[in-house]
């Protein structure tokens, strides 16, 4: 079997899987569109969580992100994980205790006000529009990498599947999708990885091969810093940012990560506070295997790239070099004539470009592997991008349904809150994968707008209403818009206003705008407790709501009432 | 049966103690050893890793990890100590 072959089975078997379980676990109450009826085991929730959590940018992109960037991508590391700690302590039992299906239900109740609830819809439909819009490009990429079809029947297809199980299965449908979506992606993507890391390092494990020694036993990273020096890099193991940018961006991708709505909805699943807790250990264990082995990957992948064309012969490039060349990842152009590749960090002078996405997509050519590792990475990263679409779609028709629809109209019957549940999961999809085909200019940036409003808006929201009796829905209000005003403005500045400003020395205190979401946070908080003080405390049956979510004791199923 | 308030609030203030260790040590692992102070710990090697380097690529994450199970473990006997355990 040839390698289009063997990719068009693996993706192919992978779907039917998919839409298997969706037919299995379709959802016949609210309670199981919303929250899978309450039902799911921690080990499954954490799986779920997993998938739900790492995109086609953390499978595809992350890697490469790390290689050209080397320290400087910790921040994703540490970020992206770390938040999985507030996430664990602050939030999730609290929040399940809480038992209701939604972040503004939360945030509704505990500022008993419909303002509020307002004000936190529409930060959880920005914030998952922008994200989703992304995945669903994501899945169009794939396809037309992979099974060599124009990105829009890509993302045509992909949208076909989501919709099939988003709409029918609800987060029922999605938790289960999403279990087996782990299984595949993680599979896909510790392949390569494995082997790789024997060829280079003769360690097996990828975490460890990253620390041990190239040919010639010279330490790997050691070996990268010499290499990147002599053609004029910076070394790969200490960066170019600074450190109050480093420690913000840090710092917002964390509490981002923690505020953001469809990772946080997935803890209203499971049965109990307890469930909650340990379930976010599971989440973090299942995302580590991949947060661990990306940086490998990132190193391997620099080696490998620089080993087998800096200073080579054009026409004796390896032959993985000269395929990727055809999809315009890699790109050679030998601007002094001398029939050798020349990569420096000149821009003036260097001859090759390669894409990001190259380190995890060429890994299996790289090392040599079978085609049907390839079809696997296709099959992997198609999952990837799979899951967290449909968990940022169930947010989107949750908001809808629920925190709009519900909230002013409370006498409709479940049935109908069903039926329009689903119908918003149907628009959303349309109106994502419209995004998808025809994807607005500022794709790319939209990652910091998503993470900056989530650690400007939700988390010191939510933080606040648990940890503080006093923190009043004024407070509240005022914070979040704050937080979410000056995020945007700052965001928004730099990036779409004035884009040849963005730069250390205009930002302030050298705070780059993937980093401002912290500042945000700060401000948010600030004006948060400042108007609470000024003005009455809570009414009591707040305080009661309060006390009760800070004990595990009690905690029903999450429910309507 | 619910805890009395004095009970309440005793169950409480364990809860944020721990938490503020926790946090305390969360912090030092990724800002302090992978951020603030990477430089220094750069001088000191492990096999083929500078240890700042290890720390901002590998070690935070595994310090997270440890951390979440602890206080899986640590909440569950202070649940059952003040008895607000769900079973």
């Amino acid at each position: 079997m040839d390698l289009l072959a063997w990719t068009y089975l693996l993706v192919g078997l992978s779907f039917a899987l998919y839409l298997g379980i969706a037919i299995w676990s379709r959802a016949g109450s609210t309670e199981e569109f919303y929250v899978a009826g309450g039902g799911v085991s921690p080990l499954a929730n954490g799986l779920a969580t997993a998938a739900d959590w790492m995109s086609a940018a953390s499978f595809m992109s992350m890697a490469g992100i790390i290689s050209f960037s080397g320290y400087d991508g910790s921040v994703y590391l540490m970020g992206w994980t770390g938040g999985y700690v507030l996430l664990a302590l602050l939030l999730a039992p609290y929040l399940r205790k809480f038992g209701k299906f939604t972040v503004p239900d939360f945030v509704g109740d505990r500022y008993y006000s419909n303002k509020a609830r307002v004000v936190a819809v529409i930060c959880a439909l920005f914030i998952s529009f922008t994200y989703v819009a992304g995945q669903m490009r994501g899945v169009g990429i794939v396809f037309s990498r992979y099974l060599e079809l124009p990105i829009e029947w890509g993302v045509v297809i992909g949208m076909a599947i989501v919709f099939f199980y988003a709409v029918l299965g609800g987060m029922k449908g999605i938790t289960y999708t999403q279990v087996a979506q782990y299984c595949v992606l993680i599979f896909a993507y510790m392949v390569p990885a494995i082997f790789i890391s024997m060829q280079l390092t003769g360690n097996p494990i990828p975490q460890l091969g990253l620390g041990g020694d190239v040919a010639g036993g010279v330490p790997l990273l050691d070996k990268l810093d010499g290499v990147l020096g002599d053609l004029g890099f910076a070394d790969y193991t200490s960066g170019t940012k600074s450190i109050p940018d480093l420690f913000m961006i840090t710092l917002a991708l964390m509490v981002g990560t923690a505020g953001l709505p469809h990772v946080i909805v997935r803890f209203f699943t499971v049965p109990k506070v307890k469930d909650a807790r340990l379930s976010a250990g599971y989440a973090l264990a299942f995302i580590a295997i991949l947060y661990t082995t990306a940086p490998a990957i990132a190193a391997f992948g620099m080696y490998n790239i620089i080993e087998s064309t800096s200073e080579k012969p054009i026409d004796q490039l390896p032959e993985w070099v000269q395929n990727w060349q055809q999809t315009k990842l890699i790109q050679i152009e030998d601007k002094n004539g001398d029939g050798t590749v020349q990569y420096l960090a000149d821009p003036a002078s260097n001859e090759l470009r390669i894409d990001k996405d190259i380190m995890v997509l060429a890994g299996p050519e790289i090392a040599q592997l079978p085609d049907w590792v390839v079809g696997l990475v296709a099959a992997g990263a198609m999952a990837a991008a799979l899951s967290t679409a449909a968990g940022l779609l169930l947010v989107i028709s949750t908001s809808i349904s629920r925190d709009l629809f519900k909230t002013f109209r409370p006498e409709i019957s479940d049935k109908k809150e069903l039926r329009i549940a689903r119908l918003s999961a149907a628009g959303a999809v349309i109106l994502a994968g419209y995004f998808g085909i025809n994807p607005p200019g500022f794709v790319a940036e939209v990652v910091a707008f998503a993470f900056g409003l989530a650690a400007s808006s939700f988390f010191p929201v939510i933080l606040l209403g648990i940890f503080s009796t006093r923190v009043n829905k004024e407070g509240a209000i005022a914070g979040m818009l704050t937080g979410l005003v000056f995020t945007i403005s700052y965001i928004s500045y730099f990036k779409f206003v004035y884009p040849e400003l963005n730069t250390a020395e205009h930002w302030w205190w050298g705070i780059s705008p993937e980093g401002i979401g912290s500042l945000g946070m700060a401000l948010n908080f600030l004006v948060c407790f400042g108007v609470s003080w000024l003005t009455p405390a809570p009414p009591s049956h707040v305080q009661q709501l309060i006390q009760e979510i800070r004990i595990p004791k009690g905690a029903g199923k999450a429910s309507n009432h | 049966m619910s805890p009395s308030p004095s009970k309440m609030e005793q169950y409480w203030k364990k809860n944020l103690q721990t938490l503020a260790i926790l946090l305390f040590i969360w912090f030092i692992v990724s800002f302090g050893c992978g951020i603030l102070w990477v430089e220094e710990l750069n001088s000191i090697r492990i096999g083929g890793f500078k240890l700042g380097f290890w720390f901002a690529q590998q070690g935070a994450i595994y310090a997270f990890l440890v951390l979440i199970f602890v206080y899986v473990v640590r909440m569950n006997k202070l649940d059952k100590e003040f008895n607000v355990n769900e079973d």
